[in-house]
């Protein structure tokens, strides 16, 4: 990470964090020239003036009509431009051929699954979770779909490619952070939670919990690795369960 | 009754009284310990945040749950028992009835029940440090299903039950409280005291009775209905398939967690404005009063309070954007905030033209209490600037739990709340004690203050752009952003330590003024309002509360309750 940028926003490595991050410098740099301003403004107020001898023109609250409706239409400006880039980011789904990736949260890790080679994510059981065997996640082995899914504990991605996460919880409500890709969303126990991006800068981006989850919470830290595709391919393949030869499909 | 049994002072008398100022009093002390204690816990947690092996005094080394215990603990106390018992509660019984010309409030037995039941409610919150496991660690939210199960944490059995049960009594507190501030406003007006004729605070204490009303009754609700979840088997919040430390939890119903979110955040959100709308009310008065002018558009004044409480009802979901709500009830509710940020800088609008309209007049040099008007109104601008960010759901994405929402709202509602607080006490130390609080300690009261809780929270701000979540206990972990924050972080705790140090002026200032004070005279700001008149219970008002007139000839202001024969 860059040494400028440590107390900023890190760097953004999504398609769609570029619209943001400009969004966001804009709505920072007029407010903060507003609160220069009225602070400007304050301390003027503040200078005492010399006692005129003149009639004191009495001030009426209706010269507070102008810079309130100038005010108002900063703020519908707001609305209307964050609306328009969360409606495109937020109201359609993926597309059809995103990549597809299941995000798991529990006390206090994130777990991540690759439907492997069938495209189909296998059946999950909460009364089959059991991490010290081996299966933390509740995988049901008898769903032949479950044969070949890939488990990590990192998120792996390729650059450039759409993917649809689909984010739970086994637990309690977490929130899944990924600051550099301008991404956030709870995962909530009971309900399954959508969320597309397109990675698009090969690197590094720290994934973080963003919903206090319990005692553990500010060490469910995970990494997201965006990478090539050849390199993504490779990591597939070296990850592909060895079981997989007698689930055919 | 109460006059005669005041010489005595019995403590039976302290127990049993209904007078409503001693009333006021007893909330503001209470306010005052919940403060003292609020503070010191977070403290704690600053002090942990950056030196984790630190061994802290009453307290040890903190574990990670002790940090979140310690977080919990300070949220609750500060928004329940200082911001919404201080400014709702303890000023409103203090001068409520005198302001409205009325001798007592409508009901002063309600009155003091609700007072007892928030001291209950207070000693049970307390309690919770106290029992196996500690206190609650999931936030003054307490999201379930993490508040819904006592094996999900430590503090989660015992100290979350407590929790629920104090945040239950204080609602019942809260609804009596608001019942008969309601009554009180609407029934013992005195003659001539039209609404158009109300001051401010009057306009305000009414508009939160009403919130009062929709939000603790909700809240209420939802603190039953998660008990019910923990000890009765009921599935409100909790789903099925609970898988917590590798062991199932006993089969729930489709319960959902969602909403617990809804209902809290229905409470939650109207809570930040009953915090708030008092505070604006009196900002409003004390510029009059100290600017010697009237409030400039007192229709315009009540109509924006009016409009700030009914979009207040409306705003909940901006809590949620990123919880897994409908994106499209995302949209509504950011315009509904965003709605809300008209009326706010139409007050705001309101005071700076106040004090540039008062230049002249104004009082000089500024007393303590303007001072602290004066950071009330820069810390409402600079807290309230950040909340169209936070309104755009596309940008809250990021931001959502992040410091900036930590900067945020200590700034617009707790260094606000507080310094409006301050500014109140400031002002109604005579009626309180009968005499002045101290201007030399004041002063050096607010300009430590302001300066530290700039430098407190401001830097805030860029820990939440560079994504450092709340409630982490530590900064250290296998990613490395977090850990370069620490210098940051080292640089807020001691600001921190600054501003808390600093309040130890007020804590003098109070006691030393309490017993030697100036002595007070009857109205010593030449107020308008009648809470300073010597007997305003058989007056008739025929002005509005906001005479103040700038001319050598006549005298600058006229209580409200002044004879039409004595202004001429």
């Amino acid at each position: 990470m860059r040494a400028d940028r440590v107390w900023w926003m890190p760097p953004n490595g999504a398609l769609h964090g570029v619209a943001i991050d400009r969004l966001m410098w804009w709505n920072l740099v007029a407010l903060s020239s507003l609160f220069v301003l009225a602070h400007i403004f304050l301390f003027a107020a503040m200078m005492r003036r010399k006692k005129s001898t003149s009639p004191d023109t009495s001030s009426s609250w209706k010269r507070e009509l102008l810079p309130l409706a100038g005010l108002t239409l900063l703020y519908a400006w707001m609305a209307v431009s964050a609306q328009r880039l969360w409606a495109t980011i937020r109201y359609q789904g993926a597309a059809p051929n995103a990549l597809q990736v299941e995000v798991t949260g529990m006390q206090f890790q994130w777990y991540f699954r690759y439907p492997g080679n069938d495209a189909v994510l296998g059946a999950t059981r909460p009364e089959l979770i059991n991490a010290p065997a081996g299966n933390p996640l509740g995988l049901d082995r008898t769903d032949p779909h479950s044969a070949d899914d890939i488990i990590s504990s990192v998120l792996l991605l390729p650059a450039g490619r759409e993917v649809d996460l689909r984010i739970r919880s086994i637990d309690v409500i977490h929130g899944f952070f990924i600051p550099g890709m301008r991404l956030k969303q709870n995962a909530v126990p009971g309900m399954e939670m959508h969320i597309h991006f397109t990675p698009s800068v090969v690197g590094d981006y720290p994934i973080l919990c963003s919903q206090v989850c319990g005692s553990g919470h500010a060490r469910m830290q995970s990494h997201l690795r965006v990478v090539s595709e050849s390199e993504y391919q490779a990591w597939l393949a070296s990850h592909e369960p060895h079981l997989t030869s007698g689930a055919t499909r | 009754m109460s006059l005669r049994l005041q010489t005595e002072r019995s403590p039976r008398w302290w127990l049993f009284t209904t007078d409503h100022r001693t009333i006021g009093i007893a909330y503001l002390l209470l306010s005052l310990a919940a403060v003292a204690v609020g503070t010191v816990l977070s403290i704690f947690m600053r002090i942990h945040l950056i030196a984790p092996d630190l061994k802290l005094p009453f307290w040890g080394v903190v574990p990670p749950e002790g940090y979140l215990a310690l977080v919990t603990m300070h949220g609750t106390m500060m928004v329940f028992f200082v911001l919404t018992t201080g400014p709702v509660n303890g000023f409103a019984s203090l001068v409520l009835p005198a302001q409205i010309g009325a001798r007592r409030m409508a009901l002063p037995l309600v009155n003091a029940i609700s007072l007892w039941l928030t001291v209950v409610s207070f000693g049970v919150l307390l309690a919770a440090f106290l029992v196996r496991g500690g206190a609650p660690i999931s936030g003054w939210t307490n999201y379930p299903p993490l508040s819904a199960i006592a094996a999900a944490g430590p503090g989660q059995a015992t100290g979350m039950d407590l929790w629920l049960v104090s945040i239950g009594i204080f609602c019942l507190a809260s609804v009596f409280g608001a019942i008969n501030l309601l009554t009180t406003i609407v029934s013992k007006r005195c003659q001539g005291m039209t609404l158009m004729r109300m001051p401010l605070t009057v306009w305000a204490w009414l508009v939160t009775a009403v919130l009062i009303l929709f939000a603790f009754s909700i809240l209420l609700a939802a603190v039953v209905l998660l008990l019910s979840d923990r000890h009765l088997a009921t599935s409100f919040f909790v789903p099925p398939g609970e898988v917590i430390d590798g062991l199932l939890v006993a089969p729930h119903a489709n319960g959902s967690p969602m909403l617990w979110l809804h209902l809290f955040w229905f409470f939650g959100h109207p809570e930040v404005y009953i915090a708030i709308l008092p505070a604006m009310g009196l900002t409003s008065s004390l510029l009059a009063n100290f600017t010697r002018r009237p409030v400039l558009g007192y229709p315009f004044m009540v109509a924006t309070t009016l409009a700030i409480g009914f979009f207040g009802l409306l705003v909940w979901g901006h809590h949620m954007f990123v919880s897994g709500m409908n994106p499209y009830a995302g949209t509504a509710f950011a315009f509904t905030t965003m709605a809300i940020a008209v009326p706010s800088s139409a007050s705001v609008l309101g005071w700076l033209l106040m004090l540039l309209s008062g230049r002249e007049s104004r009082v000089h040099p500024l007393p303590t209490p303007m001072l602290f008007t004066l950071g009330f109104l820069s810390f409402f601008i600079a807290g309230g600037l950040t909340g169209p960010i936070l309104a755009q759901p596309v940008l809250d994405a990021y931001l959502h739990n992040t410091y900036f929402v930590v900067a945020h709202f200590h700034l617009i509602m707790a260094m606000a709340g507080m310094f409006s607080l301050f500014a109140g006490v400031y002002y109604w130390f005579p009626l309180m004690t009968g005499r002045l609080m101290n201007e030399r300690l004041g002063k050096w009261h607010f300009w430590l203050s302001l300066v530290g809780a700039y430098a407190t929270f401001l830097p805030m701000h860029f820990a939440g752009l560079a994504g450092q979540p709340r409630h982490y206990a530590q900064l250290t972990g296998s990613t490395s952003n977090l850990s370069s924050l620490l210098p940051l972080q080292t640089g807020i705790t001691h600001s921190a330590l600054f501003l808390a140090t600093a309040q130890l002026l007020f804590l003098v200032n109070l006691i030393w003024s309490a017993r030697r004070g100036r002595l007070a005279e009857t109205n010593p700001w030449r107020a308008t309002t009648m809470e300073w008149a010597l007997d305003a219970s058989e007056c008739s008002v025929v002005r509005g509360p906001y005479d103040y007139r700038f001319d050598a000839n006549l005298p600058d202001f006229i209580l409200q309750c002044a004879d039409e024969a004595e202004q001429e």
